[in-house]
């Protein structure tokens, strides 16, 4: 049976994370002092937001989402472009083409599975070639974001059972099949293929996965 | 009057009722036993006496060539020029600095600035052996050299480097040779190798330390193995035909100028010097020495006592430099090896004992795991002859090893998988490798650990399995004595005994009472040339 390679995004391939992408956001808001408004809010957020992730992914998503709230569809599809080329092009991982140029030539499927917006990582999976992706939405009415996502919602668990069900669809073997991440919130993801990894890991997950006898990959 | 049998020859000791215990390396410690009466401990010979002006017995070399040009006629402003060097494999444990590759280094870069080359590249010839760390390549070349071409001009041999390795053609065996592209492509290679035993050097240094996965796996595989009739005896080695044949291919399309040099066994410094003695020659100095050491040793955790046996360089000694052209230099280089590690032999044994100490050349600064205890048991230690094996057909291999079930997972992570996940399905080399080997290969994880850290390839764990192989079916049983879990030795192949006496006791039941057993008393390495 054949298998894929599943990357997570933010922190594992690329060294950015989605309070980058919101503070470019926030900095190429319209007017100066809407601009300045968000961009300080970004930063008194920022304990918020450490404080939210450490507890868990899904509260930190549901309350960083809500930052968005208000932005219109266009203006985040137009910037996402220049947003690729300034913040996250140069902070691709050094190792991150090698891994994937080796990982394609074994024959495996290259799939992201991510918590990021998909508007903002359709440029840099174009440039990585991979065409398989699934990431999060934000939910629009009238071209206004409401702040929240559309579900399923990419963040831990979600991930592995989004990956077990891709896998069952696609006719591949879970057991032949590779993931990276570099978070402990993903270690439901990592635990469902025969072949984790951990990339980049915070120290939980370092921590893991030497428990486990799992590799420990850095690409940086 | 007669003489006892025990005086017959200095390099064995029979063992008699007033016999002292012996010294048995046990993994980071080491055992004082007392042996079974008749037993025969075989020692290395004394070091050699080492050459008192190392530096001027490389220039020599290089200005005495065998089969070529002395290399400063071989010269030219502007040439391009790839040093390669053998890896920290060699020597075993690393040497006191000056390391001997730094000196042979100082002589040729000082020889190749004269003649107006600047156009040099230092490679480590590290094949798929793990990549140095850069505290390691600095120890190994000293600070000067280091810094004057390290990251730039100073690195490891990548393998799976798409863009660094290219095809020299096949041999009229089909095998394909592959090389280091900065290599093939340069002007002149000089390659400076260490030989501790005679399975180094000659052909083996270009074709195993510059190639990539697929050249390996001509001779890296278990029917090679299987054909080889230990791998100490060039002669008998189809692992080592097989280098040549390819090697061939390779001074056919490079110009290789071999440097070899060959150290003398002083493994031990001052402080541990009593290890490189007879047990019955100690003096009360070398028993306070030995109480010392086991006193302190006792005290400390297991990953300490590993870090201060790995810090204690040896103050190996050069015998012997020869360069010029690979086969008449690596003719000299054998000759000298022999001359310090062969030990002449009488008979084979039922019954052979082994300590595996905390060191093999794959676990230079790291952990001795189960796979390498394998390594160097039915491995190393069982193709360490020249003849014939020195247990015979069907006899007991005892190793001394704790068996301690803990990897390095960031030098050895293919070997987790490996030792976990694979042996408890099978053991069986040519299943493993038709099965496995190509997955941990192409693993983009241990591919990726191999490029950018310092991880052994892939497929390094499937080449530790069949260095074994001759060992696993020559003998009968292989005991692991004072192994302190039930399943390493299991999943290994091996039986358990709790200590020495009882695995003795144990090899006896099977071979019989009147088994004659045999201690090798290493390291220091030795070959026995057994008749």
């Amino acid at each position: 049976m054949a298998g894929a390679a599943f990357y997570d995004l933010d922190g594992t391939l690329v060294s950015t994370n989605l309070v980058h992408v919101f503070w470019f956001y926030a900095k190429n808001d319209q007017g100066i002092l809407k601009s300045l408004a968000r961009s300080a809010a970004t930063i008194a957020g920022l304990p918020l937001f450490m404080a939210a992730d450490a507890y868990s992914r899904k509260v930190f998503n549901d309350i960083f989402f809500k930052w968005y709230k208000g932005q219109s569809e266009d203006r985040l599809r137009y910037l996402a472009e220049d947003l690729y080329q300034e913040v996250i092009r140069p902070a691709v991982y050094p190792g991150a083409k090698q891994l994937l140029s080796k990982s394609r030539s074994m024959g495996l499927r290259q799939v992201v599975v991510t918590g990021a917006l998909d508007i903002t990582v359709q440029p840099l999976l174009r440039d990585l070639g991979i065409e398989e992706y699934v990431a999060n939405k934000l939910e629009f009415v009238d071209n206004r974001a409401t702040g929240r996502l559309k579900p399923p919602i990419m963040a831990s668990a979600t991930k592995a059972s989004w990956i077990r069900t891709y896998s069952e669809k696609e006719g591949l073997s879970l057991n032949e099949c590779y993931a990276y991440a570099d978070s402990m919130s993903d270690l439901p993801m990592l635990s469902v293929v025969g072949h984790p990894t951990a990339t980049n890991p915070d120290h939980r997950l370092r921590t893991t996965a030497q428990r486990h006898d799992w590799p420990i990959v850095s690409l940086q | 009057m007669p003489v006892l049998r025990r005086k017959l020859d200095p390099g064995t000791v029979h063992i008699d009722t007033d016999s002292a215990p012996r010294l048995i390396h046990f993994g980071e410690d080491f055992w004082e036993e007392d042996l079974p009466v008749g037993t025969r401990v075989i020692y290395p010979k004394p070091p050699i006496q080492g050459l008192p002006n190392p530096r001027g017995a490389i220039r020599h070399a290089i200005n005495h060539p065998l089969g070529c040009d002395p290399l400063h006629a071989q010269l030219e402003p502007g040439m391009k020029i790839t040093i390669a060097l053998d890896d920290i494999s060699l020597p075993l444990p690393p040497m006191v600095t000056p390391d001997t590759r730094q000196t042979a280094l100082e002589v040729v870069l000082e020889l190749l600035s004269d003649h107006g080359v600047d156009n040099i590249h230092i490679i480590i010839a590290n094949s798929l052996h793990r990549k140095m760390t850069e505290p390691e390549m600095r120890r190994m070349v000293g600070t000067e050299i280091h810094d004057a071409f390290y990251p730039d001009r100073y690195y490891c041999h990548d393998a799976e480097d798409p863009d660094g390795m290219t095809s020299l053609g096949q041999t009229r065996h089909k095998e394909e040779v592959r090389i280091n592209r900065r290599a093939v492509e340069s002007d002149l290679v000089i390659y400076i190798n260490i030989n501790l035993v005679p399975m180094d050097g000659g052909h083996k240094s270009v074709t195993v330390g510059l190639c990539d996965y697929e050249s390996l796996t001509y001779h890296h595989e278990p029917q090679t193995i299987l054909d080889s009739d230990g791998y100490m005896d060039p002669a008998k080695s189809e692992l080592n035909h097989k280098c040549v044949r390819m090697g061939g291919l390779v001074d056919e399309h490079m110009n290789v100028f071999h440097i070899e040099t060959v150290l003398n066994n002083r493994m031990y410094a001052d402080q541990l010097g009593f290890f490189n003695k007879n047990e019955d020659d100690f003096t009360e100095l070398d028993r306070l020495k030995l109480q010392a050491t086991k006193w302190s040793t006792s005290k400390l955790p297991r990953s300490l006592k590993r870090s201060f046996f790995h810090n204690i360089p040896s103050p190996f000694e050069l015998i012997g430099c020869y360069a010029g052209k690979t086969e008449p230099v690596h003719e000299k280089t054998l000759e000298r090896c022999f001359d310090q590690y062969a030990v002449k032999v009488k008979g084979q044994c039922d019954i052979l004992i082994v300590g595996v100490p905390y060191i093999s050349p794959y676990n230079v600064n790291s952990i001795l795991n189960p796979l390498l205890v394998q390594v160097m048991g039915p491995g190393y230690f069982f193709n360490l002859y020249r003849g014939k094996p020195l247990v015979r057909k069907g006899g007991v291999l005892i190793l001394c090893h704790p068996c301690y079930d803990e990897f390095d997972p960031q030098f050895h992570p293919s070997y987790i998988e490996f030792f976990h996940r694979l042996l408890p399905e099978t053991n069986d080399a040519f299943t493993l490798r038709e099965k496995y080997e190509e997955e941990f290969a192409n693993n983009p994880s241990y591919i990726q650990m191999y490029r950018s850290g310092n991880a052994y390839h892939g497929a390094h764990p499937f080449f530790m399995w069949y260095w074994g192989e001759n060992g696993r079916r020559h003998v009968s049983k292989i005991i692991a004595a004072g192994a302190e879990n039930q399943h390493v030795p299991e999943l290994l192949g091996f039986d358990r005994a709790p200590t020495l006496a009882e695995a003795i006791a144990d090899a006896r039941s099977h071979m019989g009472r009147s088994a004659e057993i045999t201690m090798l008393h290493l390291p220091p390495i030795l070959i026995p040339d057994v008749e």
